[in-house]
C-alpha cells in the first residue's frame, strides 16, 4: 500500500494529462496517415503522401521561414522589453505596494479580450488612422505610411503588445527570489553595474527567461488569428495554413502540417531547456 | 474564432440570435410552472451562414407559427464542417447549393419531399429548371443550384439529373454578386472586373479569402483580362488553377492587395475606411457601408455577375414532430413575409409572387423591376437606404439574374484549388 500510494497521488494529474493531451495528440499523428477526398472526410489508411505534400512544397518552407522570423523578432524584443520591465519592477521599486500596483498595471491590458487588443490597432495605424492622421496634420509627411497596418511590423507589434507580459510574469518571478545581500556583495567586490548584471542577475533570472520564452514561442508559433487580423490576411503563418486546411475539412494534410508544427516548436523548447534546465532551477 | 458571428447579414446578428436564445430561455423559465402541458412550444434550431438570421424573422416565426427559432450562425466552412460531423446538432440547415455539393454524399441531410411543399410550383424555375421566368438558360458554371436540387431517393447519397419528388433544399434566398467600390475615391466609371487587378488601385484592392468563392472572383477577373482562357471557371482543370493563382500571386507580389478578407464585417470596414477602394464584396456589406453615410456601390460589370443561393433543408435525426414543424416553418418562409423581407435586403426570394403581396409598390419596383424609387427607400429595420429617384444598382432582378455568369463553386480539384490558394497567401 505504501508503496502505490505515491502513483495514487499522481494518477489525477496523469488522468488529466492522458485525456486533454495524450489522446488527442496521438489522434491527431494517426489523422495524419489518412486519405481523404472531398466527399469523404476521413479515409482510414496507411499513406505518407500528407508528409510528402508538406515537405515537398516550398510554401511550407517559406511559411516556417516566415513563422520563425516572426518568432525571432517578437522573442527578441519581449525578452528585451520584458527583461526591462522585469528588472525595474523587482529592482528599482523598493516598496513591496507600490510594487503590486506597478505589477497590476502590467495587467490591464490583459482586462480585454486580445482579439479587441488586437483590432485596436487597426483604426490607429490605418491609412485614415490616428497616426497618419498626426503625421500628415504635422507635415511629417506628404502621404500616409501604408506599411503601418497590414504588414510585418504591424503583426509583430501586435505580438510584442500581446505577449511580454509573458515574459514579464516568470522572469519578475525569478528576480523576485535573488536575495539582495548577493547584488550588495558583488558591488562591494568591485562589480560595475552592468558586470552585476551580466554576472549576477541574468544567470540566476535564466529559469524565468526560459519560461517565458518557452511561452513566446510556443503562442508565437501556433498563431494564426492575430497574424490574420493584423496581418490583413495576406501574411502566411503555419497556423494559419492549418486553419484553411481545416476549414476545407481537409483534416489529415492539417494533422500533417500539424505534427510537423508540433515537432518543430518541441525541438524549440529542447534547445531551450538545453541551455537552462528549468526543473534544477526552481 | 471558429464561430464568427457574420458571413454575411448585417452586424448584429450574434447578438440577435442571443436575444432570441434569451427568449427562448426566458419561455422555458416562465413556462416551467405548467410544465404538465402536453406539449412544449417547438424550438427550431437553425444553423447556416447567418446571410438570413434575423431576429424579426425569427419573431415573425413566433408569431405565426408559435415556434421558437434559434440562430446558429457559423462562417461558410464551418457550416459544411458543422452539417457533416455534428448534423445532431441542428434541426434545419441553412445551406448554401455549393455546400451541398459536399454535404450530401455524407449522408446527413433528408432532403425535402416536394409534395409537402404547397408552393413548389410557384419556386423560381432557376433552381427547379435552370431556368429564368421566361425560359432562358441560366449560366451552368460552377455549382449552379439546379444541378444539386433533386436528390434520386429521400435521404439520397446522390443527385438526380432531373426533377424528382426529392428536393436537397428548398431555396429561400440568392443574389448575383459582383464588385464593390468607393465611386468618390475613384471618380472614373468601373466596368469589367479586370479593374481589380489595375495598377492604377495598386495597395488599395482586396478579394475574399475564401478559397471557393476567391477563386471564382479572380477566374472573373483573369477571364475579363483575356489571360486565361476557362472551360468552365466553377470547375478547373490544374493548369487553369495554376494560371489564375500564377496571376493573383504576381498581383500580390505587386502590392496590389491591401487585404483580403474573410468575414462580412472586414470587408465593411476596408471599404469605409478608405483602405480599400475596389473589393470583392456582398450585396449587405455595401448596404452596410452606405448605412454609415459613405457612398459606395455595388457595381455591375460588363462580364456578368456571381451567383450564389440558399435554401433550408432537413437533416436525417429529426422525429415526425420536429419534421412536421420543420415543413411548416419552411412553407412558412416561402409563404411572402420573409420573402418581402429578404427581398429589401437587396437579395431575392424564391417565390416571387407571394412576396409581391408584402411590398408596396414602391419597393417591388425599385428592388425588383429596376426602376426609379418614388418614395424614400428603407432597410427592413426602418433605415433610409436610397432617397426617392434612385435607381438600384444594376437594375431589375432580370437585368442582374439575367447576367449571371457563374455560380459558387466546389471544384472537382477542390483539394489541389486549396493547396495552390495557400501558396498564394502565403506568397
Amino acid at each position: 500500500m505504501r508503496a502505490l500510494a505515491p502513483y495514487l497521488q499522481a494518477l489525477p494529474l496523469a488522468l488529466v494529462f492522458a485525456t486533454f493531451f495524450l489522446v488527442p495528440v496521438s489522434l491527431v499523428v494517426v489523422v495524419s496517415f489518412f486519405d481523404y477526398q472531398t466527399y469523404q472526410v476521413l479515409i482510414p489508411d496507411f499513406v505518407f503522401f500528407n508528409y510528402v505534400d508538406v515537405f515537398t512544397s516550398n510554401v511550407t518552407y517559406r511559411t516556417y521561414l516566415n513563422t520563425l522570423k516572426f518568432c525571432l523578432l517578437t522573442w527578441a524584443i519581449t525578452l528585451i522589453l520584458g527583461f526591462t520591465i522585469a528588472y525595474f519592477l523587482a529592482f528599482e521599486i523598493r516598496s513591496v505596494p507600490l510594487q503590486i500596483f506597478c505589477f497590476l498595471l502590467c495587467t490591464i491590458p490583459f482586462w480585454t479580450s486580445n482579439v479587441i487588443r488586437m483590432i485596436a490597432w487597426i483604426p490607429f495605424l490605418g491609412r485614415n488612422g490616428l497616426v497618419n492622421e498626426t503625421l500628415l496634420a504635422w507635415g511629417v509627411i506628404d502621404a500616409p505610411i501604408d506599411w503601418l497596418l497590414y504588414s510585418d511590423f504591424t503583426v509583430v507589434l501586435g505580438y510584442v503588445h500581446l505577449y511580454t507580459l509573458f515574459m514579464i510574469v516568470p522572469i519578475f518571478n525569478s528576480m523576485l527570489r535573488i536575495d539582495p545581500a548577493l547584488l550588495e556583495a558583488a558591488r562591494d567586490q568591485g562589480a560595475s553595474a552592468f558586470q552585476v548584471l551580466t554576472n549576477v542577475v541574468i544567470p540566476l533570472a535564466k529559469p524565468g527567461i526560459a519560461i517565458g520564452s518557452i511561452f513566446v514561442v510556443a503562442i508565437v508559433m501556433g498563431d494564426f488569428v492575430t497574424v490574420n487580423v493584423l496581418g490583413g490576411g495576406q501574411i502566411a503563418s503555419v497556423g494559419k495554413t492549418i486553419a484553411t486546411e481545416l476549414s476545407y475539412l481537409q483534416f489529415p494534410p492539417a494533422a500533417a502540417n500539424a505534427v510537423v508544427l508540433l515537432g518543430v516548436t518541441i525541438l524549440m523548447i529542447l534547445a531551450l531547456i538545453r541551455i537552462v534546465d528549468i526543473r534544477k532551477e526552481l | 474564432m471558429s464561430e464568427q458571428t457574420k458571413t454575411e447579414g448585417t452586424g448584429i446578428t450574434r447578438r440577435r440570435a442571443l436575444e432570441t436564445t434569451a427568449l427562448a430561455a426566458a419561455t422555458a423559465i416562465v413556462g416551467f410552472p405548467t410544465v404538465l402541458r402536453a406539449q412544449e412550444p417547438v424550438t427550431l434550431r437553425i444553423a447556416g451562414t447567418g446571410v438570413n438570421a434575423y431576429n424579426e424573422i425569427a419573431e415573425k416565426a413566433k408569431e405565426d407559427l408559435g415556434f421558437n427559432i434559434q440562430y446558429t450562425t457559423l462562417v461558410s466552412d464551418d457550416v459544411v464542417k458543422r452539417a457533416v460531423t455534428q448534423p445532431t446538432s441542428f434541426d434545419l440547415l441553412d445551406v448554401e447549393y455549393w455546400m451541398i455539393k459536399k454535404i450530401v454524399p455524407a449522408g446527413t441531410l433528408l432532403g425535402m419531399d416536394t409534395k409537402r411543399i404547397a408552393l413548389f410550383d410557384e419556386i423560381v424555375p432557376i433552381f427547379t429548371k435552370g431556368e429564368l421566368p421566361d425560359g432562358t438558360k441560366i449560366a451552368d458554371q460552377g455549382t449552379a443550384p439546379f444541378e444539386v436540387s433533386f436528390l434520386e431517393e429521400e435521404g439520397g447519397k446522390t443527385f438526380a439529373s432531373g426533377a424528382t419528388e426529392f428536393m436537397t433544399a428548398i431555396p429561400t434566398v440568392y443574389n448575383a454578386d459582383t464588385l464593390g467600390i468607393r465611386p468618390d475615391l475613384i471618380g472614373r466609371p468601373i466596368e469589367s472586373w479586370t479593374e481589380l487587378l489595375n495598377p492604377e488601385f495598386q495597395g488599395k484592392a482586396s478579394i475574399l479569402n475564401i478559397p471557393s468563392i476567391g477563386i471564382m472572383d479572380a477566374a472573373m477577373v483573369c477571364e475579363a483580362m483575356g489571360a486565361v482562357t476557362y472551360a468552365d471557371k466553377g470547375n478547373m482543370t490544374k493548369e487553369e488553377i495554376d494560371q489564375t493563382i500564377a496571376i493573383l500571386t504576381e498581383a500580390k507580389k505587386d502590392g496590389q492587395f491591401r487585404a483580403f478578407w474573410k468575414d462580412f464585417n472586414e470587408s465593411v470596414n476596408l471599404m469605409a475606411s478608405g483602405e480599400v477602394v475596389i473589393q470583392s464584396m456582398w450585396s449587405p456589406a455595401v448596404t452596410a457601408v452606405r448605412q454609415q453615410g459613405i457612398p459606395c456601390v455595388y457595381q455591375p460589370l460588363k462580364e456578368g455577375y456571381r451567383a450564389w443561393a440558399a435554401g433550408l433543408t432537413v437533416p436525417v435525426h429529426l422525429d415526425d414532430r420536429m419534421r412536421d414543424a420543420a415543413y411548416e416553418f419552411v412553407n412558412w418562409y416561402i409563404s411572402g413575409w420573409v420573402g418581402a423581407f429578404l427581398n429589401r435586403q437587396g437579395y431575392y426570394t424564391a417565390v416571387l409572387e407571394t412576396a409581391e403581396e408584402y411590398m408596396t409598390p414602391n419597393e417591388w419596383g425599385f428592388w425588383m423591376e429596376g426602376q426609379p424609387a418614388t418614395a424614400p427607400i428603407l432597410s427592413p429595420t426602418g433605415e433610409l437606404l436610397d432617397e426617392p429617384g434612385a435607381v438600384r444598382d444594376g437594375g431589375s432582378y432580370w437585368e442582374r439574374m439575367g447576367a449571371v455568369a457563374c455560380w459558387n463553386a466546389v471544384m472537382d480539384e477542390d483539394r489541389y484549388m486549396v493547396r495552390k490558394w495557400n501558396e498564394f497567401i502565403a506568397a
